[in-house]
């Protein structure tokens, strides 16, 4: 609700008007969620259900998917399966009773991001607008920009390896500069500790959370201004943690 | 005159469970053959033809008889129950069939008959008894040598000692005794004929059993007890109809029941007696100090004999005393008992010379009660008494107390003869008179007559001359040895009689102990857990067998039931509440002893004594031993009603927690209700107040049309809020909030929890090092909803500062801000559900602080609030720290 701030500029209306599936067996939600987004120039498809959610998937290839894990006749996470057999489009779950371990569950199924019942219309948008940019960077196949912008004082050029804040240097050791780089790499995603420790350290370390937290603790002393009230490394309790470019 | 009422409480609940039992219908015959199966078939096919009852045949042996063969194929059999008992196959009723099949009628023959060892009973009457429990009906057959107290009239009547024997209450408790008599002629016509028996047989029969003066008096017999039995309903009647008695009602019988084979004789002629003179029996035995050392045979009888008593319809009584004579005769007038039966002496007569002879005392003490002299039985006085045999010392334990004895004589001897030498031969005789009663005085009878013996041929040979001989040649000497052999025996006599009655005041101390100790341990036990491992510990040392308890539905304690026998006995215990299994008469094969714990509403728990393989445990033969001596029984049983009453008191403790429980959720439920009805329709009032409005007034101005929409948004959060915290209240009042402990970041929680207060003045001091143990999603919930309160009772200017520190192995979080504080009053009461300090607008339900303190509370940790310096409020949460070490680097 207070992500409103966070929104990134909007495309603009010239942009194509991308088609979105929203699949929730309430129907009060689905009207919400289209009528938002319609207003905001994408088109919208729905579904009811697990079969009806794939039947629309062929059938449109929308472009994104916003999809309920309760759905009436099947598991919600069959359908991130299903879908992530053949599409790399990006699916955003969401869900009312999410816990933390539902949360991790979908994202390391292959989920991009998750939003928690209720939700406002801002924080809808902008996670649907990441999703949708990096899914075209993606597409297009141009290499990540070189330098990348963290908020308005930290800048990661991904060339040379540097970091600069406010113009100085900073210094970070290489597994530091490593675990930034995955979280520039999925910015604006939340990233589970499973994908980070297996992005960083390799598949065996999985478990060790631990060292996770060490780092992190280390890098936001390096780049937050208060590292107890960080704007850009944002802690998800119990799912992993989200870098956040704007603000 | 008025019954009284007693009588008629007891009749009622007699008629009660008579009600519900079935009714037991008995043809009774006087001897095999007169036709009682056949008039039992005959009965049993009217009710099926005439009352269209469900009858079904249990069991009945036709003996090849024709016409009983024909009578039976009109009836539904059951199908029988095959045993295999060494390389036979016998047939028995199917009791648990016919449990399950629940006829009106089952047709069960030869209620005497005893049934093939692993059956659950080891008798057919028990069987019946268990049907009728059951609430059905049992038409059976009988015959008279069968019945218990007229067991040994028969066999001094035929010369036929009958083994199969029914107990007479049974009979007495009857629904309705059938007679089923046939002339004596004509029953021997039909023997001839080979209608009870094939021919060859019959030829035997005819000889032994069957004579004409025997059916003449079994007939009589049979045709006597059941008019007794007739006797005994009508005066029911009488008094059931306030009739006035004509009898003597308060005529009670005792019998002095002893270690003697004889005993059972005395006991039948005394139950007899009580019978005709409808008078209570009471079986005594009085227990003297001498008497403890009774051989294991004796006792067995002596336990049997008691039993007896009790299976006629008597009561056992054990009493304690140093005189037998007195004890049962102060006991006798206790009673108010109005004739005494005891035995004719069976003994020599040398033995009155030594003491008062038992009669004798009895008689002469008994004064107005009358004293029945009955002749001991012929057959079985030989075996007398055996003697007090130390059964439980072998040849080795003999020669531990004997060698002692020789070496004291000699140890005398020698010392007489260093000390006196030949010439002071009465203190020579003094010396060997206090070995003698050392001896007595340690080591018991026995080496004490062998010291005596010792002594007297010592001091003969030694000290009296012709030296190094037996010969005596002064004829003084022998008047010495007379006295000193006489001296010596009674010396020997009354220290072993002390000793006797110092063990026997032991035992009783011990047992008297080992009760009281059961009784505090009980008393003090806190949980049941506790109560049941301090029983069976107590019950396992004092019977050397694993004693488990096991309760309806759970089991407790120890290995469990192995095998099928014992699980069956621990059912049948626990639905009966009497003891089942090994030892008993009912599932006697289980491999353990099953005592039904009982409370004031029956058994509430069945205990078990696992009891090995006697044939080759000594264990078992010991325990065995115990639980066959009426004491030790009696012991165990008080403890089983000891535990029993602890069980069924915890039992009551717990379904009192459980109601006080039950009644505080439903007040709190009903807060509950009335507070969140409240509290939910306010919101959604406004929510749909304020999109009506918008929806009704299509030409709104967009100032109005914005603040409406913007009022329904801020009450729809408000509304997620609220019902986020019903939500993890429930959870945490159900339990059911499952802790995720590990070790968390406490600068990544506070990050989180200020992320969602984005537009808020927010100061923070939190070590980056600092690590909580705990469950770091719900420890954010706590933060939540302790920021989200200073916000609602603070200024927005002011910022809200969180900070940070470890103390004493703790995390302390505060949350202060500088709003109006809280009042001393309200300091402990904000924490309570629904309590708001203000009523303000847009305040919460008064959860937000409840569900704090509960997480807090789930870590091991609290809650509190503080004044904080320079004003506001305070909110510190307290929270185990992960112990600091070096932390995992890579």
């Amino acid at each position: 609700m207070t992500d409103a701030a966070d929104v990134p500029p909007s495309s603009g209306a010239s942009a194509p008007r991308e088609r979105l599936l929203i699949a929730d067996d309430e129907r009060p939600i689905r009207r919400f969620v289209r009528l938002a987004l319609e207003s905001h120039r994408f088109r919208v498809v729905e579904a009811g259900s697990v079969r009806e959610a794939l039947a629309q998937v062929s059938t449109y290839a929308p472009a994104l998917v916003l999809l309920d894990l309760g759905l009436p006749d099947g598991d919600g996470f069959d359908v991130i399966a299903r879908v992530r057999a053949f599409s790399t489009m990006p699916i955003i779950v969401v869900s009312a009773t999410g816990s933390e371990e539902t949360k991790v569950r979908a994202l390391d199924a292959g989920a991009n991001d998750f939003l928690q019942k209720p939700f406002g219309l801002p924080e809808l948008l902008a996670r649907v607008r990441v999703a949708l940019r990096r899914s075209a960077q993606r597409a297009s196949g141009a290499a990540m920009p070189a330098v990348v912008r963290i908020g308005h004082a930290i800048i990661v050029d991904l060339a040379t390896r540097t970091v600069t804040k406010s113009g100085h240097d900073v210094h970070l050791t290489p597994i530091e500069y490593e675990l930034l780089r995955v979280l520039v790499k999925h910015a604006e995603y939340v990233v589970t500790h499973r994908q980070l420790l297996e992005q960083v350290w390799g598949a065996a370390h999985g478990e060790r959370v631990g060292y996770l937290r060490v780092y992190m603790t280390q890098l936001r002393a390096k780049l937050e201004d208060i590292p107890a009230q960080p704007k850009h490394l944002r802690t998800e309790l119990g799912v992993g943690y989200r870098l956040k470019l704007g603000g | 005159m008025r019954p009284d009422p007693d009588e008629l409480l007891a009749r009622m609940n007699d008629a009660a469970s008579k009600a519900l039992r079935g009714k037991l219908t008995i043809f009774f015959g006087s001897a095999p053959g007169v036709g009682k199966t056949y008039a039992m078939l005959v009965a049993a096919r009217s009710e099926v033809e005439d009352e269209s009852r469900d009858v079904v045949a249990g069991i009945v042996e036709t003996h090849g008889r024709k016409e009983t063969a024909a009578l039976v194929l009109g009836l539904e059999m059951l199908p029988r129950k095959h045993v295999a008992h060494r390389g036979i196959t016998l047939e028995e009723l199917d009791l648990d069939a016919a449990l399950a099949r629940r006829p009106a009628i089952v047709v069960v023959d030869e209620l005497a008959h005893t049934n093939a060892p692993g059956l659950r009973h080891t008798k057919r009457w028990q069987d019946v008894e268990e049907l009728l429990a059951a609430g059905i009906d049992v038409y059976t057959t009988l015959n008279v040598q069968h019945l218990e107290s007229l067991n040994d009239v028969v066999a001094q009547i035929t010369g036929v000692v009958v083994r199969e024997t029914v107990p007479d209450e049974v009979f007495e408790g009857a629904y309705e005794v059938r007679v089923v008599d046939l002339p004596v002629d004509e029953l021997r016509d039909r023997l001839r004929e080979g209608k009870v028996y094939g021919k060859a047989q019959a030829e035997r029969a005819a000889q032994e059993f069957f004579r004409e003066g025997n059916l003449t008096a079994l007939r009589e017999l049979a045709l006597r007890r059941t008019a007794e039995r007739v006797e005994a309903k009508m005066r029911s009647y009488k008094a059931a109809h306030g009739i006035e008695a004509t009898w003597a009602t308060s005529e009670r019988i005792l019998v002095c029941v002893s270690p003697s084979p004889s005993s059972e004789r005395l006991i039948r002629a005394a139950r007899r007696m009580a019978a005709s003179a409808h008078a209570e029996l009471l079986g005594v035995y009085v227990e003297t100090p001498a008497a403890v050392r009774l051989g294991a045979a004796d006792r067995e009888r002596l336990a049997r004999n008691m039993r007896l008593v009790e299976s006629l319809g008597g009561e056992s009584i054990t009493l304690r005393g140093e005189d037998a004579a007195t004890e049962t005769v102060a006991y006798a007038r206790k009673r108010n008992v109005t004739k005494i039966v005891l035995g004719k002496p069976t003994h020599s007569r040398w033995r009155d010379l030594l003491r008062t002879p038992f009669l004798d005392d009895v008689v002469r003490k008994s004064r107005e009660i009358d004293v029945h002299v009955i002749s001991g039985s012929a057959p079985a006085a030989g075996a007398r008494r055996a003697a007090p045999a130390p059964t439980s010392t072998g040849t080795r334990a003999t020669a531990t107390r004997f060698a002692p004895a020789a070496a004291l004589v000699s140890l005398a001897t020698v010392t007489s003869a260093l000390v006196f030498g030949r010439a002071a031969l009465a203190d020579v005789v003094m010396v060997h008179l206090l070995a003698i009663v050392v001896v007595s005085m340690r080591y018991g009878r026995g080496p004490a007559i062998f010291a005596t013996f010792a002594s007297v041929l010592a001091v003969d040979a030694l000290f009296v001359p012709p030296y190094m001989s037996l010969a005596v040649t002064d004829l003084r000497h022998v008047v010495t040895f007379g006295v000193m052999f006489v001296v010596a025996l009674v010396i020997s006599h009354l220290t072993s009689r002390i000793r006797d009655q110092a063990d026997s005041a032991r035992e009783r101390e011990q047992r008297t102990a080992s009760l009281f100790a059961v009784a505090r341990d009980l008393g003090n036990a806190r949980s049941r857990d506790e109560l049941f491992e301090m029983a069976t510990g107590h019950v396992g040392a004092a019977f050397h067998a694993q004693a488990t308890i096991h309760l309806p539905a759970e089991r407790h304690g120890g290995d469990d039931a192995k095998d099928d026998k014992t699980a069956a006995a621990v059912a049948w215990a626990l639905r009966h509440a009497k003891p089942a299994g090994a030892s008993t008469d009912t599932l006697p094969t289980a491999s353990a002893l099953a005592l039904p714990l009982v409370g004031s509403k029956g058994a509430v728990g069945v205990m078990t004594l696992a009891i090995g393989d006697p044939s080759h445990d000594a264990t078992a033969r010991e325990t065995i031993r115990r639980l066959r001596d009426p004491d030790e029984r009696q012991l165990l049983e008080t403890i089983c009603k000891l535990i029993g009453s602890a069980v069924e008191r915890t039992q009551l403790e717990d379904d009192a927690r459980d109601a006080r429980l039950r009644a505080e959720t439903e007040h709190l439920r009903n807060a509950l209700l009335s507070s969140v009805s409240h509290d939910l329709r306010t919101p959604l009032g406004v929510v749909t107040g304020a999109t009506s409005a918008i929806l009704d007034a299509p030409d709104l101005d967009p100032a109005s049309r914005r603040e409406l929409v913007q009022t329904a948004h801020d009450e729809a959060v408000r509304l997620s809020r609220l019902v986020r915290n019903l939500l993890d209240m429930t959870r945490l009042e159900a339990g059911a909030l499952a802790l995720r402990s590990s070790s968390a970041s406490v600068e990544e929680i506070v990050g989180s929890v200020l992320a969602r207060f984005g537009g808020r003045a927010l100061t923070t001091t939190v070590p980056s090092d600092l690590e909580v143990h705990g469950d770091a999603v719900l420890l954010a919930q706590a933060l939540i909803n302790l920021v989200e309160n200073a916000v609602k009772y603070s200024p927005a200017t002011e910022p809200i500062h969180v900070e940070a520190r470890e103390r004493g192995g703790m995390v302390e979080i505060d949350v202060a801000d500088r709003g109006g504080g809280v009042y001393d009053s309200d300091k402990t009461r904000i924490f309570q559900k629904f309590f708001r300090a203000h009523e303000t607008e847009g305040g919460g339900v008064g959860l937000g602080l409840t569900v704090a303190q509960g997480i807090a509370e789930a870590h091991g940790g609290s809650l509190s609030v503080l004044d904080r310096e320079g004003g506001g409020a305070l909110f510190r949460i307290s929270v185990p720290a992960t112990p600091r070490r070096a932390t995992e680097s890579a």
